[in-house]
């Protein structure tokens, strides 16, 4: 069973803030997936090389030439907050 | 004639014929979603003024003697793929709004096919999930029993298809996202080979299994959309630079001689016996058509489905860490800081289903986790994709079922995460080898439809469409529709 604080470390990585409800949930459902996935423990794997992809290209490279971009205006139509022709953020250092 | 139940193949020969337009289409399908789709909730948004002068525009060219592959046709896509210039929500409540500055390379290709875009349809919260319950706006109804999920995630595409909503439509397929909720819904819907069809401005979820790929009324609708969609894209560096082949041409030159690979281990305990009977008399079709039934062994398919819910997580949570309230999507209005608002926004922007993604995938890849969750399962995929290279070379395609039951009902799984994986148990596989599957109609049980899968070799996306067809030539299982009523041209 994932403890209470190992959740709460998880959520920090991923920069999410958890009710406590959301705390014990997660914590009681992430350890019964956790603890189906043990099964995988059943195979040896230990001459298994890994696989993160099955296309199998590599180091797909292209020629350095400017083309067709998004204007800002276009690129920042989305911004929640704009200032100018920047994105505007929170402060980040104090 | 009805209109909205037109496949693709028909309505391209009553146009080119004179029988009929594409604003005729076009309008009758957009006065049966206006009647029927308050009930349903298959469309997040349905974009009706452009699609009408999409559909005068298609008019006019097929009247100065042009011709495209999908001059005039009416489809919808999955919320999930960029469209420019109209909303894209992946099913999410954190990208309201988002208008995308550009399309998708799907899209794109469509547009220049001459494609009628009718509206974007629902999908679970970036397309995590099997039923649509977890969309951040709706559960979609299952036009065959509307108290049961339509599946997912791409079951607004199926629910379209099925209730005569759009005659074709697109969807992504990660983990069987197209194939099951194509089955329950009793609909084609097929994945094509990972890298096959652009990934460009598809919203990412798990990147190294995610796919675009067809709803159709049959195969041949199936192979002309695929057609149109495929190709190598510079855009997308995973694309496959393999060309591809005429899908419609060999469509027709049945099985006779083929081998149609029965995996043994797809057909044990946890299949509703229902179901296997279906797709036993599926595969007697095929046999007395020509084909030989042989039967295969994947030893590892019981081991795809914690592979999956390892791997796909740890995907998601690397993917899903761009959603951080700056560049587009909601921001939380109270944050005090950088950091207090990329937590706020993310907890309120995102779902449960996709917060529980996030952490299942982040705890896999932490510090001393990685090697016993995320490491051990890209392994196991090694050995899960070896099962498929051998198997696929004692036949030229797998027959399977789609899914272990028929639609559940909406809300069955709420409490139970693990009970709704267990769903897609016989279309995960598929994404961790990069294969190419299948899911058509084969039966129904008690009045809910049934689909038979069929899994192909990478990039022979012909010899499934092929098997496909020789089935749909001599059954009658892809035209059976739900019952709903029916609507008049206006």
């Amino acid at each position: 069973m994932l403890t209470r604080e190992t959740v709460l470390h998880i959520a920090e990585l991923a920069k999410l803030e958890l009710s406590e409800r959301e705390t014990e949930l997660y914590a009681e459902q992430l350890s019964a997936i956790l603890e189906y996935a043990e099964r995988l423990n059943a195979l040896d794997t230990a001459s298994i090389p890994p696989t993160a992809q099955t296309i199998y290209q590599r180091n797909v490279l292209r020629d350095d030439e400017p083309g067709p971009s998004l204007s800002p205006d276009q690129a920042l139509a989305n911004a929640p907050q704009r200032d100018g022709d920047l994105f505007r953020v929170q402060q980040i250092l104090e | 004639m009805k209109l909205y139940d037109l496949t693709i193949h028909e309505a391209l020969t009553l146009m080119a014929q004179g029988e009929t337009t594409s604003v005729a289409i076009t309008q009758a399908l957009l006065d049966r979603i206006a009647a029927l789709d308050g009930q349903i909730g298959a469309y997040l948004r349905v974009t009706g003024d452009l699609a009408l002068a999409q559909a005068k525009e298609a008019d006019a060219r097929r009247s100065r003697g042009e011709t495209a592959p999908l001059l005039g046709i009416p489809l919808a896509l999955k919320d999930i793929i960029c469209t420019k210039g109209i909303e894209t929500t992946a099913g999410s409540r954190i990208l309201q709004g988002f208008i995308p500055p550009y399309d998708a390379t799907v899209v794109r290709r469509l547009r220049a096919a001459g494609a009628v875009i009718l509206g974007k349809t629902n999908t679970d919260e970036f397309a995590m999930g099997s039923s649509t319950e977890n969309s951040g706006y709706w559960t979609t109804h299952n036009p065959w029993d509307p108290t049961r999920v339509p599946g997912g995630s791409s079951g607004g595409s199926a629910a379209a298809m099925a209730a005569g909503l759009c005659l074709g439509a697109l969807g992504s397929d990660t983990g069987g996202s197209i194939r099951q909720p194509a089955a329950y819904c009793g609909v084609v819907g097929f994945r094509p080979t990972y890298g096959r069809v652009s990934r460009y401005g598809l919203i990412a979820f798990a990147s190294s299994l995610d796919q675009i790929g067809p709803f159709a009324r049959d195969v041949i609708d199936a192979a002309l959309l695929t057609q149109v969609i495929a190709g190598h894209d510079p855009r997308d560096s995973t694309s496959a630079t393999e060309p591809v082949p005429d899908l419609c041409a060999g469509l027709k030159q049945g099985v006779r001689g083929m081998r149609l690979g029965v995996p043994r281990e797809y057909y044990l305990e946890g299949l509703d016996p229902g179901i296997e009977r279906a797709v036993r008399a599926a595969l007697d079709v095929w046999r007395d058509l020509g084909a030989e039934l042989v039967e295969v062994s994947m030893p590892h398919t019981a081991y795809a489905l914690p592979t999956y819910y390892l791997l796909a997580p740890a995907e998601a949570s690397a993917n899903l860490a761009r959603f951080d309230g700056i560049r587009y999507g909601y921001a939380h209005p109270e944050a005090t800081d950088i950091w207090d608002a990329f937590r706020r926004t993310r907890a309120e922007g995102f779902g449960a289903e996709v917060k529980r993604r996030i952490m299942l995938g982040t705890y896999a890849l932490s510090a001393g986790y990685y090697d016993a969750y995320y490491l051990k399962a890209q392994k196991v995929r090694t050995l899960i994709k070896q099962d498929y290279d051998e198997a696929l070379q004692q036949c030229d395609a797998l027959v399977t079922p789609t899914t272990p039951n028929t639609a559940f009902q909406i809300g069955q799984h709420a409490d139970d995460p693990l009970q709704m994986y267990l769903e897609d148990i016989y279309t995960l596989p598929l994404n961790l080898a990069g294969v190419c599957g299948i899911s058509i109609p084969c039966g129904l049980l008690d009045g809910l439809p049934v689909g038979v899968q069929l899994q192909g070799r990478a990039y022979d996306e012909a010899t499934v469409l092929r098997v496909a067809q020789a089935y749909q030539e001599v059954t009658s299982w892809h035209k059976v529709r739900p019952s709903l009523p029916d609507t008049p041209a206006s």
